[in-house]
């Protein structure tokens, strides 16, 4: 079960997304977060940042649409409060950072990048649902490649780069920034989306629209990850849609080194565990003796 | 809080749309405060996708049984109201800060005012008002007579006054109507209030008591996520003056101070 990536080694591929865990609190209720390979922490940004109106979010079928808007305490906050208490859990954290301007995602790389327990740092270039910054860096393979080189300067840890299926060719933009320094890649966010309220005519997010997750968006992910993971030397933590072990050795045939479980944990809060005890069991019973082997199996010989 | 399955023993109709399902099991045997609720996965399988939070409308312990009201609104709810005796749900909770009831004193007057499918978690706090001596009284609106439930179930606890907006049963008019009648705006015949209903009746009932200093609850509602607190979907701003500058309805409330929220 165990895998490395980036030269972080994980006892197990799974980890909660970033975005759908919080900073652990609320999923420590249910278990033990020593049991999950890392966490990937809610975005952080310089400031505090009070997201979007509600409703942020609405349903679709197999997915969810969501429109928080990077809500989240500011860098300040996070380094005082979130992260020392995450200090309890032997488990790598990764970080993920979000700005309105270069400036501030290198001030956040920088100084979060020093924690102690953050082993990684994940560049959010794909958040649809904020009007600055987020996916503006993400659909430009000139603008997410600077903007890479820049976090790289300033990060002591390995930087991933989590990328946004918005855009013509997500080939081009992975490349770009692997050759601007990037340790990995994650892969995909959400896919921007929206709904109409029958009744009121109007939009049902406040935000008219938001970013699917959940089942539904499953296949483009393994798309995207089938067609990068050929072209890139760095390893893919894959996401989009996870919810059994099974959907976890899809993302790993199709060139996954490790995987996120976002939605999921809002279904069932212990996702992330039965998913990590469903892998081992699906692997002893497939004579499987290391994931790794299961690397881009899908496409290589 | 934890993940649980139960067995329906009934689920029946109750008023227009509006649906009473009691579940039994164990699970209903740990601390249960009126106005918590449920994060209900409505079918299985993935659409629908999410759990949908419903409050939890009465308690028997000895029984093992809870049952909660809901709306038929859409595919979640309209699966649930299909479910039938025997079958299984799968639920998390209970979930969120209820009413507080803690500090209530025996022979203290208790204002319930409740708004179509708010009032259901009016009947567990009034069961247990009543149980420390609490004198309760009940105020709940509808839109029109077929929409009406558990106006006979909040009698056995005091007095009920019933509005709907079309007068075809009970007062015509709001809840606020209501209140104008009963009580007055300047009124003192009650100790603590309790609401829960929509947003635009518990607005009401914010500009209306904002300055007086007497204890009072709104539960709210919002859309949501996870249920738990970690997606950060169901937010109200915090008021001026708090600690936090947003609350999360799940986790923070749903039950809320009056004057601690802004409900925009």
């Amino acid at each position: 079960m165990q895998v490395e990536l980036a030269g972080m080694k994980l006892r197990n591929p799974i980890m909660p997304a970033s975005g759908c865990f919080g900073f652990g609190k609320e999923y420590a209720q249910f278990y033990d977060l020593e049991k999950l390979g890392a966490i990937a922490v809610k975005a952080t940004t310089v400031e505090e940042r009070a997201g979007n109106p509600t409703p942020r979010v609405a349903e679709t079928p197999g997915g969810m649409l969501n429109a928080i808007g990077l809500q989240n305490p500011g860098l300040d906050h996070v380094l005082e409060h979130e992260l020392p208490w995450l200090e309890r859990f032997d488990t790598p954290i990764i970080a993920n950072i979000a700005g309105t301007t270069t400036e501030d995602y290198v001030a956040v790389a920088e100084r979060i990048s020093q924690v102690q327990n953050v082993t990684a740092l994940e560049l959010n270039i794909s958040c649809p649902n904020v009007s600055c910054g987020g996916i503006t860096f993400g659909t430009d393979p000139v603008i997410a490649a600077d903007l890479t080189k820049e976090i790289k300067k300033v990060s002591k840890k390995p930087v991933f780069v989590k990328l946004s299926p918005n855009v013509t060719d997500v080939v081009t933009i992975a490349k770009a920034v692997e050759a601007a320094g990037a340790d990995g890649l994650s892969m995909i966010n959400t896919l921007l989306g929206m709904r109409i309220d029958l009744r009121t005519r109007k939009p049902i997010l406040a935000n008219q629209v938001g970013g699917l997750s959940g089942p539904a968006i499953k296949p483009v992910a393994i798309r995207m990850i089938w067609q990068v993971s050929q072209q890139v030397d760095i390893p893919i933590i894959g996401m989009g849609g996870i919810q059994s072990a099974e959907d976890v050795i899809e993302f790993f045939l199709a060139g996954a080194s490790a995987v996120a479980v976002g939605t999921a944990n809002f279904v069932d809060p212990y996702a992330c565990p039965t998913i990590i005890d469903e892998l081992e069991e699906w692997l002893d019973r497939m004579g499987v003796n290391s994931i790794t082997e299961l690397i881009g199996a899908g496409w290589k010989n | 809080m934890d993940k649980g399955l139960l067995q329906v023993v009934s689920n029946e109709l109750v008023a227009d749309r509006v649906y009473r399902i009691r579940l039994q099991g164990e699970w209903v045997n740990r601390k249960i405060v009126p106005g918590q609720f449920l994060h209900v996965k409505c079918g299985p399988g993935i659409d629908p996708l999410l759990r949908r939070p419903i409050s939890i409308s009465d308690v028997d312990q000895t029984e093992h049984t809870l049952d909660m009201i809901y709306r038929v609104e859409g595919s979640g709810t309209k699966i649930l109201s299909e479910a039938i005796a025997g079958n299984q749900i799968d639920l998390l909770g209970p979930l969120g800060i209820g009413f507080p009831i803690d500090q209530r004193q025996k022979g203290e007057r208790a204002l319930l005012i409740g708004g179509g499918v708010g009032v259901p978690p009016l009947l567990y706090l009034a069961r247990e008002l009543a149980q420390k001596g609490v004198r309760v009284t009940s105020v709940i609106g509808f839109g029109e007579a077929n929409q009406v439930f558990l106006e006979e179930e909040l009698g056995s606890y005091g007095e009920v006054y019933v509005t709907t907006i079309d007068g075809s049963k009970g007062h015509n008019g709001l809840v606020t109507d209501l209140l104008n009648e009963q009580y007055g705006l300047d009124n003192n015949a009650w100790d603590v209030l309790y609401a829960c209903g929509p947003l635009p009746m518990l607005r009401a009932l914010q500009d209306r008591y904002q300055a007086t200093d007497k204890e009072a609850y709104l539960s709210l509602e919002q859309r949501m996520g996870c249920g738990v607190g970690a997606c950060l979907a169901c937010v109200y701003p915090a008021a001026e003056g708090s600690d936090h500058s947003y609350y999360k309805t799940c986790s923070d409330g749903p039950v809320f101070e009056l004057r601690k929220v802004v409900l925009g």
